[in-house]
Formats: C-alpha cells, sequence, structure tokens
C-alpha cells in the first residue's frame, strides 16, 4: 500500500475508530453508521478526494452479519490514490445518512442503492426507484429475492404455461 | 380473344380489390426503427447492400411512429423500456404489424429474470416471431416475407372487427 494512504488509514483508525483490511494493494476501511459522513467530509477537505467513484452495497445474507455493506470509492486524482470505506448496516431498518451534500455524484448512486437493496437515505432530496418501475415491490439484489423469473416453456409444458401468459390483447 | 386479352392490350389489368389493398401494403411497408440491443446490428446489416431489404420496399426506415406501418422489435426489452414501446405503438396508425426479431423480443430469450419483459408479446401483439441470437440477415428477411405472406391472406371481412 502506498505511504501515502496508509497515513491516511492510520488517520481514519485514530479519529474514527476504523478497522481495515488490505487486498492486493487496495485498501477497506470499515467505518460505523454514524461516523461515516464525518469521514467523508474530512477526506473531501483534508486529503484531496475530491472524487467519489462509486457508491454501492452488497448483501452478505445469510453469511454475515450486519447484512449489508455499503461502499463508498474515493479517489484522489492530485494525489493518484483510491481509498474503500465501508459501511456494515444491519438488514432489519437500514437507514445511511445521504452524501449527497458532500458529493453530488451520491445523487444517483443512492437512488440504485433503495432501489436494488432496500437501503433508505436520510435526507435525500429525491427518493425513489431508479430502475425498477415505481410500483415495483421488492428489491432484486437482494440475497433472498428469487433468481430467475419464469417457468420456461418447454415443449411437454407448452400447452400450461400458454394459458397463464399474459399476451397482449391489442 | 377474351375481353381479359383486350382490355390487357390496352393497359387494364383486373383484379380484386382485397388483391390489390394487400399488394399495396405489402410493397410499401415502412418500418419503424426500433433497434434496441445487440438485434439492430443485425437489422442494420439485413438493410445495408449484401441483404438489401429495400427491394421489399423498406428502404425507408422511419424513425417517426406516425408515419410507419411496420415496428420491428429488435432486441431486448426492459421493464423500464416497456411502457414507451406500448406508446410508440399506439401511435402507429393502422394498419400496423409487429415482428418480434430475436430471442429477447420473442421470449425474453436467455434473460430470465427481473428486469427484463419475458417476450414482448406481453403488451403488443405480435405478427411473426423471428427466432435467432441474433437471427441472421436473411432469417430477418425470411420473417419479413412470411408477414408480407400473411398480409396478402387478409381478408376484409377479418379487418372489421375491433
Amino acid at each position: 500500500m502506498d505511504n501515502k494512504l496508509e497515513k491516511i488509514v492510520q488517520v481514519l483508525q485514530e479519529r474514527f475508530g476504523a478497522t481495515f483490511e488490505e487486498f492486493r494493494g487496495e485498501a477497506h476501511v470499515f467505518v460505523s453508521l454514524e461516523k461515516i459522513i464525518e469521514a467523508l467530509s474530512l477526506l473531501r477537505d483534508e486529503h484531496e478526494f475530491a472524487l467519489l467513484s462509486t457508491l454501492t452495497a452488497v448483501d452478505y445474507w445469510p453469511q454475515e452479519s450486519p447484512r449489508f455493506h455499503v461502499i463508498y470509492q474515493l479517489t484522489s486524482l492530485t494525489q493518484n490514490l483510491s481509498l474503500q470505506l465501508r459501511v456494515p448496516v444491519d438488514g432489519s431498518q437500514p437507514r445511511v445518512p445521504t452524501a449527497t451534500g458532500l458529493f453530488q455524484a451520491a445523487n444517483w448512486r443512492e437512488r440504485e442503492v433503495l432501489d436494488m437493496f432496500g437501503i433508505e437515505f436520510e435526507g435525500h432530496p429525491d427518493p425513489r426507484r431508479i430502475m425498477m418501475p415505481e410500483d415495483w415491490t421488492g428489491h432484486p439484489l437482494r440475497k433472498d429475492y428469487p433468481l430467475g423469473y419464469e417457468e420456461p416453456q418447454f415443449t411437454f409444458n407448452f400447452d400450461e404455461i400458454d394459458l397463464r401468459k399474459p399476451y397482449a390483447k391489442e | 380473344m377474351g375481353v381479359e386479352q383486350k382490355l390487357a392490350n390496352m393497359g387494364v389489368v383486373t383484379t380484386t380489390l382485397e388483391t390489390a389493398v394487400n399488394w399495396g401494403r405489402t410493397n410499401a411497408m415502412w418500418p419503424m426503427l426500433f433497434g434496441l440491443a445487440c438485434c439492430a446490428i443485425e437489422m442494420m446489416a439485413a438493410q445495408s447492400a449484401t441483404y438489401d431489404m429495400s427491394r421489399f420496399g423498406m428502404e425507408l426506415m422511419r424513425p417517426s411512429p406516425r408515419q410507419s406501418d411496420l415496428m420491428i422489435v429488435a432486441g431486448r426489452v426492459s421493464r423500464k423500456m416497456a411502457p414507451v414501446l406500448r406508446r410508440l405503438y399506439d401511435q402507429m396508425p393502422e394498419p400496423k404489424w409487429v415482428i418480434a426479431m430475436g430471442d429477447c423480443a420473442s421470449c425474453g430469450g436467455v434473460f430470465n429474470n427481473y428486469a427484463i419483459l419475458q417476450g414482448v408479446d406481453e403488451i403488443v401483439p405480435v405478427d411473426v416471431y423471428v427466432a435467432g441470437c441474433p437471427p441472421r440477415p436473411e432469417a430477418l428477411i425470411h420473417g419479413v416475407v412470411t408477414l408480407h405472406e400473411k398480409v396478402r391472406a387478409e381478408k376484409f371481412k377479418d379487418l372489421t372487427k375491433t
């Protein structure tokens, strides 16, 4: 890991009690839910991490608890560094403070996380689904969402499924 | 020397009204550009010089639905695109036909999941399904010719049911 990155990770560990893991030169820093906004603004203002490359989430059900990890990937263009912050979020009432105030790029990515995982972001200016239709129930990228959509129609069950398929009349 | 011979010498041909109307409908069927995904490349290839589709009257591919008769749905239709497709289909004037090109438009193809419409016949009535992933340009032309045969066999008494 880069020297500059090591120093920044140490700062995060001291100020926020963050743990970190390293994987092939990348630093993954685990920050708790209450401190994430502070950590993001510290990185943006003092350490020149001006670019929020991506904001996604991962579902580790049922192996791990807390179930979701919200991932913030920050990039510093001036120092050529990349850092990943992970926020473990519980599955029962997943609410995370929004990063839209700090990074405008977080707007649509948080909408995508809401749509696909059901994690709500407090203070988001436009909290609605972005990929699925508005009246869709369920959050598709959770691990307990069914994988396929319909039963494949082979020759032996062609007629049974044909009765159930929705056809357009006109 | 019958009446028909004499009329033909004068340059007059007799036919039925149904045949004439259907001939007009098939020989100048203008498709609407609805290439969504990879099948669009094959549709463009079918339109190009090697597998010319303009010999079937489809020289003009209209992007506007108000000026087209045929919608070739080429590619997978996602759930977000489905109301848009239905709206464009509603904007096409009668008579209109739909060709579902490729596996994804016919039955969902390889994508059996929440995001892709399992066959475009869930939202629009389809006349001809062309199978293939993607169908070769010759297969699309075969589908177009099949549609032409279907239109030529249409009768007036079937058209008046709405």
